[in-house]
C-alpha cells in the first residue's frame, strides 16, 4: 500500500516540478528510450523468447519494429503535434488570440498485457512522454522475464522519478489502481477493463481500454482464396494465434468452405513445413490455464485440421473448426489460440447480420473483389478497426488510431493518437484589457437593439451570407478609419494600423501574400485590424499565432 | 455544478414516466438489465440505429433543421419557462439558451459535410497503393443527462453533436427546472423522429434504473460526486463517458491592469444566471491593493448593470430551487459583506454580493458557489496565486487578468485546467472552435462544434488493401530466414528516414 503510493508520489512531485514539460526534455528521454532499444536488443529478444518461445526474428517484427518506428515518428513529429493550435473566432473575439494548447495530463498509468509484452509497454510510453507525463508502467506478470527486463532497464535509461516500473500481479495491480492517477490506459481483456473503469470512475480518472473481442473475417465468394487464405493464415497463427486484432472466425459461403481450408492448410506447409511442432517460427500458449481453456473450446467441434496438442510444451497445432454453430462454444468467448472456426453464412446480409447481433469487435476483415461490397461491409457494421483484404495491417499504420469500441474498447492510441489521448486539449482565449466598448452588446440591462448586436457578433462566423459578410466588413472599416483618423498611422504596406498596437511598427508589415481567395478574413483591412491579437499568416486559412501562442511555443 | 442537487425531487409530470418496479433494489447487473423499465425504450432504439435509418447526412440534417424550428417555435414558452424556474432574464436566456444553440446548430449544418468524410491519412511506401482512412462511425444509442442551470442549452448542444454524428439518442432533462422539462418533453418528441430520439424524465430513482441499460455512449453534465455514480455504473457495460462536471474557477486579477473593465467583465460573468454558471469565475485572487481599487469598481460595475436595487432588475435572475437558495444563503457567513448580502426567501433572491477577508478555510471556499457571491481571497502575489489555484482540484476554467501579457502567461503555463480565458469571463466557451470540457475533477471528454461530432463518432482505422502484389508480402510470411531479417531491417530504415525526406 504504501510502496505505491509512494512510487506515485514521487512520480507527482516529479511532474509537479514541471521538468517533463519542456520539448527537449521529452525528446532527450525519446532518444534514451530508443537508446536502450538499439543496446539491449539481444536482452529484450531473449526475454520475449523465454515467455512466449517467440524466436528472434518474430519477436523482432513484431515487438521491436514497432517501437522503433514510434520512436522515430514521434522524435520528428512532435514539435508540430505539440504546437498550440489556433482556432477561428468570430466577431466579438475578433481581436483576440484563440488556440488550443495541449498540455500534459499529470501521472498517466499504463498497465501492459502479455501477449506482446514489450510493445504493449513500450508504445503507449512513447506517447504518455511525448505528451509531458510522468508515468507509471505496469508490465504484465504472466510474461515476468520481459516484465523484470523492463523494470530493470527503464531507470537505466529514463528519469527514475517520472517514469517508474510496478512489478506483481492481481493484488499488486489492485493496490496500484487505488491511487489517483490523470489517465489509465489498459490492455488486456474486458472483465478486467470494467475494473479498471470502475476504480478510475472513483478518481474522475479518464481511460483508454485496450481490449479484445472476436474480430470476424469475411470471406466473399469473389476473391483470390489462394491470397486471401495466405494472409488470413498469417494474421491467424502468428504469435500461436494470442493476438487481439488476429481474425476470430471465418463467415464464407458453405460453396467455399472446403476451399479455405484447403487453401489454409497449403499455406501452413509453406509457412511450417511437414511438422509444425519443430518449425522454430511457431510459438506457444504462454500458460497452462490459457492451454486447458483453448482445449475446451475444441470439444464437440468438426475438426477439419489441424487439433494436435501437447501439454507439456503447451504446443496447440494450427487448427480449423468447420460448419460450427454460432450458438458453440468458441464462438462465445474470444479464442485467443491458434483455433479457427468457420461459420457459413449464405449471403452478406446475413453476414452483416451476424456480425451486428454480438458485440463490437476490435477488428473486422473483409475479403473480396467487389468494391462495393467492401463499401458495404464497412458501412453497416460497427468496429474498433478494420482491414480490407488483408488482416492486422491497419494496426501497423501509425497515421490510423487503433482502439475499440463498446466491448473492445474505448479511445485510441497510436503515433499522433497516442500524443492526443494522453494531453488535455485545453482551449485558450486571451483578450485584450482594452475596447470594452464592444463588450457593450452582452452587458446588462439589456435590450432588443442590443441583442440584434449580439446576434450579429456571435453569429457572424458561421453566417456565411454575403449580406453578414458585407457588415463586418463594413464594421471593420468604421473602425478602421477611427483607428486612422485618432492616431494617423500607417503600416509600410501602406494599410491602417489600429491604436495602441502594443507590437512595434515594423513587425507589422503582413507575412503573407494575399493571393488567396479574397474573403472578409483575409482582406488587408482586416489583417492590420486585428493585427496586435492574431493576424492570419499562413495561407490555408488558418490562422496564426498571436503573441501569448507564441511565446508558449518559444516556451516549449 | 453544485454537489447533491442532480436528481432530487420528482417532478408531477412525467412524459416517459418509469412504472412502479421493484423499487430500484435489485442489482445493476446486465442479468437484470431486462427487468429495467427503461430497457424496453433502449433496445427499441437500438434497432432504430442498426437499421442504419440514421446514417445517411440527409437523415441528421433533416432531424438538424427539426430542432432549429423546435427553437423557433418555442421561443416564448423557453424565454416563459427558464423565466419561471430561473428568474432568468429574456436577454440572457436569448443570449446563452437560443442563440448559443442556434450558433451551434448553424456551425454543425455548415460544416457536416466536411465532418463526416472519410479522414484521409498518410501511408508507408508499402501501402502506397491502399487507401487509409479514418471513418466517423456512430456509437449507437447515447443517453444525455443535462442539468437545471442551462436547462436548454446543456442538452440541446451536446444532442445536436450526437445527432451529427448519426447516433439515436434519450435525453434526460434535469427535474430541476421543471417547467422546462416539461417543455422539453412535451414539445421535442414532435419535432423529431420517434423511433431515434427520446425524452425521459424522472428524478434520481429514475436515472439509477436508466442507468442500468447499455448505452453506446454517456454524456453527463453535472457534479463531480454524480460523475462518479454515472461512471461507475458506465463501467459494467464498458460505455465511454464524457463527464461535464463544475469547480471553483480562480480568477487572478493582477496589480496593473485597467480596474474599469476588469470589475465589468468579471461581474458580469459572476451575475450572470445569478451566479449558477459552471464556468463562471467563482472567486477572486488578489492584492490587499487590488481589492482596495476594485470595490469601488465593482460596485459601480453592479450598479450599471443592475440599478441601485438588483431585486428589481429584469436582468437579475434568481435561485432555483429552496434548497439551493438554503446552502448558498449559508455561503454568506463566510468573510465579511463588502457589497450587497441582501436575501428574500420567498423569491429565492441573493443580491450581487462580493465577501472580503474570506480565508482559504471558510465554507464558501470548499465548494463551488454556483450562486450571486464573490469571494476574494488576499495572496501576496502571483506566485502566491498560482501556488493557491495548483493546489486544489483542477477547474474548469482559469481567468487571469492583467495589462501585462507576461503575467497572463505565466498563469496559463503554470496552471492546468479546462480551459483558460485571459482578461475575460465565460467567452472561450462561445467560440464553437475551442473544446470545452473539464480536467481532473471539472471533467474528462469535450464538447462543442466539431469536437461534439468528433465526442460521439468513433474515429474507426480502416485500410483497403489490393489483392495484388502478394510477392511485396513475403517478407513478413513464415519460415523466416536470415535474409528475411536482413531485408524487414532494412525497409524499415528507409521507411524511418523516408518519413523526413518523402513526406
Amino acid at each position: 500500500m504504501e510502496k505505491m503510493q509512494q512510487i506515485v508520489g514521487r512520480a507527482r512531485a516529479a511532474f509537479r516540478s514541471g521538468r517533463s514539460r519542456p520539448l527537449e526534455f521529452r525528446i532527450q528521454q525519446l532518444k534514451a528510450l530508443q537508446r536502450m532499444v538499439q543496446e539491449k536488443e539481444k536482452e529484450i529478444l531473449a526475454a520475449i523468447k523465454a515467455d512466449l518461445n517467440k524466436c528472434g526474428y518474430n519477436a523482432y517484427s513484431h515487438e521491436i519494429l514497432g517501437v522503433l518506428g514510434e520512436l522515430a515518428l514521434t522524435m520528428e513529429k512532435l514539435p508540430s503535434w505539440a504546437a498550440p493550435q489556433p482556432v477561428k473566432k468570430n466577431l466579438l473575439t475578433m481581436r483576440d488570440e484563440a488556440y488550443i494548447n495541449y498540455e500534459p495530463l499529470g501521472v498517466v498509468l499504463v498497465i501492459g498485457a502479455w501477449n506482446y509484452p514489450f510493445v504493449l509497454v513500450m508504445q503507449p510510453l512513447i506517447g504518455a512522454i511525448a505528451a509531458g507525463n510522468a508515468v507509471v508502467v505496469k508490465p504484465s506478470e504472466v510474461s515476468e522475464n520481459t516484465a523484470r527486463l523492463v523494470a530493470e532497464l527503464l531507470p537505466q535509461y529514463l528519469d527514475k522519478d517520472l517514469y517508474a516500473v510496478v512489478t506483481g500481479g492481481v493484488p499488486e495491480t489492485t493496490e496500484l489502481l487505488t491511487q489517483r492517477f490523470d489517465h489509465i490506459l489498459y490492455t488486456g481483456n474486458s472483465a478486467v477493463g470494467k475494473i479498471v473503469m470502475a476504480a478510475a470512475a472513483k478518481h474522475l480518472t479518464p481511460v483508454t481500454l485496450e481490449l479484445g473481442g472476436k474480430s470476424p473475417c469475411y470471406i466473399d465468394k469473389d476473391c483470390d482464396l489462394a491470397v486471401a487464405c495466405r494472409r488470413i493464415t498469417w494474421g491467424k497463427y502468428m504469435n500461436c494465434g494470442q493476438t487481439c486484432i488476429a481474425p476470430d472466425y471465418i463467415l464464407c459461403d458453405p460453396s467455399i468452405q472446403s476451399k479455405v481450408v484447403e487453401n489454409i492448410k497449403a499455406t501452413l506447409k509453406e509457412f511450417y513445413g511437414e511438422d509444425v511442432k519443430s518449425s522454430p517460427d511457431y510459438e506457444r500458449i504462454v500458460n497452462q490455464r490459457h492451454f486447458k481453456r483453448i482445449l475446451g473450446l475444441l470439444e464437440g467441434q468438426k475438426i477439419a485440421l489441424g487439433g494436435e496438442t501437447d501439454e507439456a510444451s503447451r504446443f496447440i497445432a494450427p487448427t480449423i473448426l468447420t460448419d460450427v454453430s454460432p450458438e458453440s462454444k468458441v464462438m462465445e468467448e474470444e479464442i485467443f489460440g491458434p483455433v479457427l472456426p468457420i461459420v457459413t453464412v449464405k449471403s452478406v446480409e446475413e453476414a452483416i447480420e451476424f456480425i451486428n447481433l454480438r458485440e463490437k469487435p476490435l477488428a473486422l476483415y473483409v475479403f473480396s473483389n467487389n468494391k462495393q461490397l467492401i463499401r458495404r461491409m464497412i458501412a453497416e457494421t460497427s468496429s474498433g478497426g478494420m482491414t480490407a483484404n488483408d488482416v492486422i495491417m491497419h494496426s501497423v499504420l501509425p497515421e490510423l488510431p487503433f482502439g475499440g469500441v463498446g466491448h473492445s474498447g474505448m479511445g485510441a492510441y497510436h503515433g499522433r493518437h497516442s500524443f492526443q489521448t494522453f494531453s488535455h486539449h485545453r482551449a485558450c482565449l486571451v483578450k485584450d484589457l482594452r475596447w470594452d466598448v464592444v463588450n457593450r452588446v452582452r452587458y446588462p440591462p439589456g435590450s432588443e437593439e442590443i441583442m440584434q448586436l449580439a446576434k450579429l457578433f456571435l453569429l457572424k462566423h458561421c453566417n456565411r451570407s454575403r449580406v453578414g459578410q458585407f457588415i463586418s466588413a463594413l464594421l471593420a472599416a468604421v473602425k478602421a478609419l477611427v483607428a486612422k483618423v485618432s492616431l494617423g498611422l500607417c503600416c509600410p504596406c501602406g494599410c491602417v494600423l489600429p491604436a495602441l498596437s502594443p507590437e512595434p511598427l515594423l513587425t507589422l508589415h503582413h507575412p503573407i501574400p494575399l493571393s488567396s481567395a479574397p474573403s472578409l478574413e483575409d482582406s488587408s483591412l482586416f489583417l492590420c485590424l486585428s493585427r496586435c491579437c492574431a493576424p492570419i499568416e499562413r495561407g490555408d486559412g488558418q490562422p496564426a499565432l498571436g503573441p501569448t501562442a507564441r511565446s508558449l511555443q518559444s516556451y516549449r | 455544478m453544485e454537489t447533491g442537487t442532480v436528481f432530487p425531487q420528482l417532478p408531477e409530470s412525467q412524459a416517459k414516466r418509469a412504472p412502479e418496479g421493484d423499487g430500484g433494489k435489485g442489482s445493476v447487473d446486465g442479468d437484470t438489465m431486462s427487468r429495467s423499465p427503461f430497457a424496453g425504450l433502449v433496445s427499441y432504439l437500438r434497432a432504430s440505429w442498426l437499421s442504419g435509418k440514421t446514417r445517411p447526412m440527409e437523415y441528421r440534417v433533416a432531424q438538424l433543421e427539426a430542432l432549429g424550428r423546435f427553437l423557433d417555435d418555442n421561443k416564448q414558452q423557453i424565454l416563459d419557462a427558464t423565466a419561471s424556474d430561473l428568474g432568468k432574464a429574456p436577454f440572457e436566456t436569448e443570449l446563452s439558451e437560443i442563440l448559443l444553440c442556434k450558433n451551434e446548430l448553424h456551425e454543425t449544418l455548415n460544416n457536416l459535410s466536411r465532418w463526416m468524410k472519410d479522414e484521409k491519412v498518410d501511408r508507408t511506401l508499402a501501402m502506397q497503393l491502399d487507401s487509409a482512412f479514418i471513418r466517423k462511425d456512430p456509437y449507437g444509442v447515447v443517453l444525455i443527462i443535462a442539468p437545471w442551470n442551462y436547462p436548454i442549452q446543456l442538452f440541446l448542444v451536446p444532442l445536436i453533436g450526437a445527432i451529427a454524428a448519426g447516433n439515436c439518442v434519450i435525453v434526460k432533462p434535469s427535474e430541476v427546472s421543471k417547467k422546462t422539462e416539461r417543455l422539453v418533453a412535451e414539445a421535442l418528441p414532435s419535432y423529431l423522429d420517434k423511433d431515434c430520439f427520446a425524452v425521459v424524465t424522472g428524478g434520481v430513482q429514475e436515472t439509477t434504473r436508466l442507468l442500468e441499460n447499455k448505452f453506446d455512449y454517456i454524456f453527463f453534465t453535472g457534479s463531480p460526486s454524480v460523475g462518479r455514480i454515472v461512471m461507475t455504473a458506465a463501467a459494467k457495460h464498458l460505455t465511454p463517458v464524457t463527464l461535464e462536471l463544475g469547480g471553483k474557477n480562480p480568477c487572478y486579477v493582477s496589480d496593473t491592469c485597467d480596474v474599469t473593465n476588469v470589475a465589468r467583465r468579471v461581474a458580469w460573468g459572476r451575475f450572470f444566471n445569478a451566479g449558477q454558471t459552471c464556468i463562471a469565475p467563482d472567486y477572486l485572487l488578489c492584492t490587499l491593493e487590488m481589492q482596495e481599487k476594485l470595490l469601488p469598481a465593482l460596485q459601480k460595475a453592479i450598479n450599471d448593470f443592475y440599478g441601485p436595487n438588483p431585486r428589481e432588475s429584469p436582468d437579475f435572475g434568481r435561485i432555483v430551487s429552496d434548497k439551493q437558495f438554503q446552502r448558498v444563503q449559508r455561503l454568506l457567513s463566510s468573510g465579511r459583506v463588502a457589497i450587497g448580502g441582501q436575501t428574500d426567501e420567498a423569491e429565492r433572491y441573493i443580491a450581487p454580493t462580493v465577501l472580503v477577508d474570506v480565508q482559504p478555510s471558510d465554507p464558501i471556499m470548499q465548494e463551488e458557489v454556483f450562486g450571486p457571491i464573490l469571494p476574494i481571497v488576499i495572496i501576496a502575489n502571483v506566485d502566491e496565486a498560482i501556488d493557491f489555484i495548483n493546489s486544489r482540484e483542477r477547474p474548469l476554467a482559469v481567468y487571469a487578468f492583467s495589462s501585462d501579457d507576461k503575467v497572463v502567461n505565466q498563469v496559463l503555463e503554470r496552471t492546468s485546467s479546462g480551459g483558460f480565458c485571459g482578461n475575460d469571463t465565460l467567452m472561450h466557451v462561445t467560440l464553437p472552435s475551442l473544446p470545452f470540457g473539464g480536467i481532473g475533477n471539472s471533467g474528462l471528454g469535450t464538447h462543442h462544434g466539431k469536437f461534439s461530432f468528433d465526442t460521439f463518432s468513433h474515429p474507426r482505422g480502416c485500410l483497403k488493401r489490393g489483392m495484388g502484389r502478394e510477392s511485396l508480402n513475403a517478407p513478413r510470411y513464415p519460415p523466416y530466414s536470415q535474409r528475411k531479417f536482413g531485408l524487414i531491417q532494412a525497409t524499415s530504415k528507409v521507411t524511418r528516414r523516408s518519413d523526413c525526406t518523402l513526406l
